[in-house]
């Protein structure tokens, strides 16, 4: 059995770092506006499944037309990155202006029931155009970077069985952390980024320090919202199928692995994902191994999840979070 | 602050008005007055269609829709003479149980409806078929496969395809004895048809003498199987069997093949549609599907019946549209039995569900279609379909059987 666990291993972990590396990203949208606002934006799924369609629908028109093949699909890839990311970015914006801004001063379960509605708006309105235009809103886009790579570890090892992916897995890890890395330098290096935490930490004082408190958060949206956006599009790239329910499951996940790490911790949000991915990949292959047949691949998020309360009940803050001293 | 105002007012009544209006019209499949009272003074018999219109069986859900209409169209004037005018009342059950449930009970509460065609999923159909049993309407499914929604002993339930119980053992036949798999991994959807077609199939396989080296769940849903395609990919089976619908089969016959599993792929009648392909792709080649559902060309009046849906929707009939064309077939026909039988006048649904129950010798433009005291139809076929390349339907090897 144990040896069996260590044969997949490197298959495993390929595989879920990509999951993972999606579930990182799309984590720091949560974990940005939770720790400026102490608001869950549940609608954050659906800017992520939204930028997965925009993207899509992106590159199918570029495909469509002849020149394009001229051009390397990296750079392809690049430009649907950023004109995804912007438009998603401008929409979690237009999102906060519009439905979390005139509730600030509400009871904390006021916006976080309005972020839940404005996530079935945004699956319904995409569903209808998805169906309108093409008359099902299972969408499959153009195949991009389906290069197969095999490690041959076997020759390496005899306890380890060749890994495969595609080449659209590094092309995925790789954004995703430039993603992250970058995200990281903006927030702890930039006259913005400290300006922000500084929103985070006190608004009142933020304020009184001449910062425009609400061009921050209309920020912390726009940039988590790009980020969401874009990952969208690594993961079109990736699965090839999108549905406008990706957005939902994802980003419950998502928001568990900013949990995971530790919610409000930029670092933590990236480590959480990473961890959920691997830990869900691991449970998805080997749960039947673990249990003699009696649980399957289907009990994956069990899995996951059980351990998410195991952290939480010994380690409330999350495994990066710090604990925080209640003032009396 | 004035212009603020009257903006606010302004908005205040546009959204009122469009209210009202959302209000006043129609919506999918509700009563409308108008639409009862015919012109021509005659009498509306309704069929209601709930189908999956949208969701992961929406391509097939609506190919069935069109047949059902397609037919209702052929025959209304032959119930105008009559002194009847045909209406279809298209329902969206989305996949989805309570949707369906929810449906039905609208469905039932109208009075100007005979009879159903439909569900397509089978975990649909079952909840929802005992609500139309409570209201003695007759329901057709001409694709809900699983066991379950005949052997409950309703008088008002029918099917016209042939059961997982005959598809699952035939797809085990046809792996082990013609394509010689000895070791062979199950996938299933954790749906009623998706569980119950895998069980049959691994019941079949094992007395066959196959070894089921894996049997395992998936979410629907879902876009990342990797965890079970490493699994398939460590048990090195000659077989990968899934029992489920095309919007999963797709992505996971596309991810077994990107990580080298180039052995066949098997699955059942939820895997026939033109979406697996679109999905799938290339992957595609070296899978094999049964189906309740055979090639609309195989007969006479299935060329017609393909060309006449042609010219009619301007698309190609999909695998089941002809069972939706078939099912409304034998409602009409049952209905125009229990007019007759009722001195032209307008009957009850239990004397239509009656009717439809006592069908022998229906000949469709594909199906042959007589109802046993459960309700299945005794000739029923299974087919299986290979596909050698990226292209819907696949090639059509034959009829199998258990």
């Amino acid at each position: 059995m144990f040896l069996e666990m260590i044969q997949t291993l490197p298959q495993v972990l390929i595989d879920g770092l990509t999951l993972g590396a999606v579930y990182a990203v799309v984590a720091l949208g949560y974990t940005m506006v939770y720790g400026i606002l102490q608001l869950i934006n549940f609608a954050h799924g659906e800017i992520f499944m939204t930028g997965a369609f925009i993207g899509t629908a992106l590159f199918i028109f570029l495909m469509g037309m002849s020149w394009i093949t001229a051009i390397p699909q990296i750079l392809v890839l690049i430009v649907v990155l950023v004109v995804t990311a912007s438009l998603t970015g401008l929409m979690g914006m237009g999102i906060e202006r519009v439905a979390y801004r005139p509730l600030r001063k509400a009871p904390r379960l006021i916006p976080l029931i309005t972020a839940i509605g404005i996530s079935f708006i945004l699956q319904d309105v995409v569903r209808f155009i998805a169906e309108l235009s093409s008359g099902n809103y299972i969408v499959t886009g153009p195949s991009l970077f389906t290069e197969q790579i095999t490690l041959k570890l076997s020759s390496v090892s005899s306890n380890f069985n060749d890994a495969s992916f595609k080449s659209s897995f590094i092309i995925v890890l790789v954004i995703a952390i430039i993603l992250m890395v970058s995200l990281d330098y903006f927030i702890n290096k930039t006259k913005y980024g400290i300006a922000m935490r500084a929103v985070a930490l006190d608004r009142d004082t933020a304020s009184l320090m001449s910062i425009n408190v609400n061009k921050m958060i209309s920020l912390t949206f726009f940039i988590g919202s790009a980020l969401g956006g874009a990952t969208g599009v690594l993961f079109a790239v990736q699965y090839g199928t999108i549905d406008p329910f990706i957005g939902f499951i994802l980003g419950m996940k998502a928001f568990i692995a900013a949990v995971l790490g530790g919610i409000g911790n930029i670092r933590g949000a990236m480590f959480g994902g990473i961890l959920l991915g691997v830990l869900e990949m691991f449970a998805a292959a080997n749960l039947s191994l673990i249990t003699a047949g009696i649980l399957g691949a289907e009990y994956k998020d069990v899995f996951a999840f059980a351990i998410l309360i195991l952290v939480l009940i010994f380690k409330p803050e999350g495994l990066l979070g710090r604990p925080v001293a209640e003032k009396v | 602050m004035k212009l603020k105002k009257s903006f606010a007012l302004l908005s205040a009544s546009v959204l009122s008005i469009g209210i009202l209006a959302a209000c006043s019209s129609d919506s999918s499949g509700s009563s409308d007055s108008k639409k009862d009272v015919p012109d021509d003074g005659t009498s509306v018999i309704k069929i209601a269609a709930q189908l999956p219109l949208s969701g992961g069986s929406a391509i097939i859900g609506e190919s069935i829709r069109l047949g059902a209409q397609l037919k209702l169209e052929e025959e209304s004037e032959k119930f105008k003479e009559l002194g009847y005018t045909l209406q279809l009342e298209p329902y969206d059950d989305q996949s989805d149980p309570k949707k369906g449930v929810s449906n039905a009970n609208i469905i039932g509460a109208d009075e100007s409806i005979f009879a159903v065609v439909g569900h397509y999923n089978s975990g649909v159909a079952i909840p929802s078929s005992e609500v139309y049993d409570k209201y003695k309407l007759a329901m057709i499914t001409p694709g809900a496969t699983a066991v379950d929604v005949t052997e409950r002993g309703l008088k008002t339930v029918n099917r016209i395809v042939e059961r997982d119980d005959g598809q699952g053992p035939a797809a085990a036949k046809y792996g082990v004895e013609t394509l010689g798999a000895k070791k062979i991994f199950i996938i299933q959807d954790k749906t009623a048809f998706g569980t119950g077609v895998a069980e049959a199939f691994k019941g079949a396989a094992e007395k066959l003498g196959a070894e089921i080296v894996g049997f395992e769940g998936i979410t629907v849903g879902e876009k990342d199987f990797n965890g079970v395609v490493n699994q398939v990919l460590s048990k090195k089976p000659d077989l990968v069997y899934f029992g489920g619908i095309y919007s999963e089969a797709g992505i996971i016959i596309k991810q077994a093949r990107e990580k080298g599993i180039d052995v066949p792929f098997m699955g059942a009648d939820g895997m026939d549609s033109s979406g697996l392909v679109d999905i799938a792709g290339d992957a595609v080649k070296n899978t094999f599907i049964t189906s309740v559902a055979g090639e609309s060309t195989a007969t006479e009046a299935g060329k017609k019946f393909v060309e006449a849906y042609k010219t009619a929707f301007n698309k190609d009939a999909e695998a089941f549209s002809v069972y939706g064309y078939d099912t409304m077939g034998v409602i009409l026909q049952a209905i125009e039995t229990a007019i007759n039988d009722n001195g032209g006048k307008v009957p009850s649904r239990e004397k239509v569900a009656e009717a439809i129950r006592a069908t022998k010798d229906y000949q469709g433009a594909l199906t042959n279609v007589t109802f046993d005291e459960k309700g299945d139809n005794v000739n029923a076929k299974i087919y299986l379909y290979k596909f050698d390349e990226a292209v819907y339907p696949g090639v059509l090897e034959g009829e199998v059987t258990p």
